[in-house]
């Protein structure tokens, strides 16, 4: 009886408030598509999310992409140890885990970490400190003025990224490969070149585009509307990231399915 | 002059302005004054547009916020500058890019231009060096400095101050008042200030609007809140024995007890 009470009173709390939260998110989207007052402010706005937002990202996603193509190459090295399959299937299976899900999705999983607290972190201390009620004061579209830039450039450089990454992945499994004896570079090679399909770059760049959406404008959504002080900008950003990771999660699989189902 | 009647706003059940009349004169410092949590900043926020009010009439100048469209309110926040109690400067930018923010946002104007207007809207509140400074590189007080340059970087014909003094020593409180007061006269802004802060009211109290239960509780000027015999307003701002004794001794001096 109790539980059954607890459970309908969770269920009602959660979807009030999610019903709620898709409400006000939508409308917040609705204004942030609004057209510049000022084009040249907006743009120096951009270059400085593509700065924030994205430059700071390489180094991390760098060194990340290297270590996991080289332990996906060891791994599948030795899954595969029989002898009547070739050598150079490591390479292919490296080659398909890293654009199709390691690059696109694990690492904008860490970006949703990474970028997703900056944005809700920064957006909240504006939104406690006054500076959002100052911009608005002064005539100009808050959200817009915000979050479009962050939108654009995450929109812009996370492909950029994530390409990067399955580049530098590769190259982990490659070197991986050839350092361990696992797999010879000429296999390898010869492994890349085997059954390519450029449609799973295609793919893997819709779901980073899409992903890169899902995790500026959620955590966008959190930090703008943040309320009180500096302990609640802290519990928005942790909102922002589980509920930008947990969005982009459901929607991997939903693409997954319509692109590749 | 800012003419407000009868304006309510609540926040869900709770009533936080219930009707308030006010005038707010031209070239005078006028001052809202009441305890914390009276809604000094909630009815410096509906004269702003920022919270909508749930009754009465906000008008600037004979022009009711009511009546307007949305392009004539856009037109009016050009007219508005507000000094928000923490500053509210943009931590991104650096102090010229605060003040020159508004300008390069909506004025028809050349970079040099806005350099110029800029540096004397820094100049006019006593700002020096500090340009390529960020704002948690400079003390408070002169973070309330910069935040003044830039509400009156447009030329507002109405300046808004929310606890422009507090969170500052006495000394720096004061040459903070004097300010405001002085950019006041010299470009005949209608200024609103809120404050708790009894020096502040001596010193610049030209109109006094007291708030308390969400109503008005008395009006008058800095000369009458020394003759007042409404014991409310009295113990609001002589709330120390010092004060009191000030009081006193001045009442005395007018024949008054
Ligand atoms: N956005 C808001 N939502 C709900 N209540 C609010 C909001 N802003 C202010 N209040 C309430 O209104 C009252 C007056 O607040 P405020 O105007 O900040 O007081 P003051 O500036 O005089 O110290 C307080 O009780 C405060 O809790
Ligand atoms: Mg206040």
């Amino acid at each position: 009886m109790l539980e059954n009470k607890l459970v309908h009173i969770f269920a009602s709390m959660f979807l009030k408030n999610f019903i709620e939260d898709v409400g006000r998110y939508f409308t917040l989207m609705g204004m942030v598509f609004r057209r510049p007052d000022n084009g040249k402010v907006y743009w120096e706005a951009f270059v400085r999310d593509i700065y924030a937002l994205g430059v700071k990202s390489l180094g991390l996603v760098c060194i990340i992409s290297i270590f996991v193509g080289a332990v996906v190459t060891i791994q599948t090295a030795l899954n595969l140890e029989n002898p009547i399959i070739p050598k150079y299937y490591i390479a292919i299976a490296t080659r398909e885990s890293i654009i199709l899900e390691f690059s696109p999705t694990m690492i904008s999983l860490i970006l949703a970490g990474k970028v997703g607290s900056n944005i809700a972190s920064t957006l909240g201390t504006m939104r406690v400190s006054e500076q959002i009620d100052a911009l608005e004061v002064m005539g100009i579209k808050s959200a817009s003025y915000l979050i479009l830039p962050k939108i654009a450039a995450t929109l812009i450089f996370n492909p950029i990224l994530i390409t990067l990454s399955m580049f530098l992945g590769v190259v982990g499994g490659y070197f991986a490969g050839s350092m361990t004896g696992m797999v010879s570079t000429t296999e390898f090679v010869e492994g890349l070149q085997m059954d390519y399909r450029p449609f799973y770059i295609v793919y893997a760049l819709i779901k980073t585009v899409i992903f890169a959406f899902i995790i500026t404008s959620v955590s966008s959504y959190y930090g703008y509307f943040v309320k009180g002080g500096a302990v609640e900008v802290g519990e928005n950003s942790t909102k922002a990231v589980v509920a930008s990771s947990l969005i982009l999660i459901l929607a991997n699989y939903l693409i997954t399915q319509l692109l590749l189902g | 002059m800012i003419q407000v009647t009868g304006i309510k706003k609540s926040f869900g059940d709770v009533e936080v302005l219930r009707g308030i009349d006010a005038n707010f004169y031209e070239g005078k410092t006028n001052l809202i004054i009441g305890k914390s949590g009276s809604g000094k900043t909630v009815f410096l926020k509906c004269l702003l547009g920022l919270h909508n009010i749930n009754a009465g009439e906000i008008s600037f100048d004979g022009r009711p916020l009511s009546e307007m469209e949305d392009k004539q309110r856009r037109e009016l926040r050009l007219e508005l500058g507000m000094v928000f109690q923490g500053s509210a400067l943009f931590d991104s930018l650096t102090v010229e890019e605060n003040v020159s923010f508004p300008l390069k946002m909506f004025a028809n104007m050349s970079k040099s231009e806005i350099e110029d207007r800029t540096n004397f809207c820094l100049k006019r509140v006593n700002i020096a060096d500090a340009n390529a400074r960020f704002p948690a590189e400079i003390s408070g007080g002169m973070q309330k400095r910069v935040a003044i340059a830039r509400a009156i970087v447009m030329n507002p014909k109405y300046l808004f101050c929310d606890e422009p003094n507090s969170g500052l020593d006495p000394k720096t409180a004061m040459v903070i008042d004097e300010l405001i007061k002085e950019i006041t006269l010299e470009f005949n802004i209608t200024t609103v200030i809120n404050t708790h802060d009894m020096n502040s009211v001596m010193q610049i109290g030209d109109n006094i609007i007291f708030l308390a239960d969400g109503k008005k509780a008395w009006e008058g000027n800095k000369e009458e809140v020394i003759t007042t015999d409404d014991q409310e307003m009295a113990d609001f701002v002589f709330s120390s024995e010092l004060f009191k004794k000030i009081r006193r001794a001045a009442r005395m001096e007018q024949g008054l007890r």
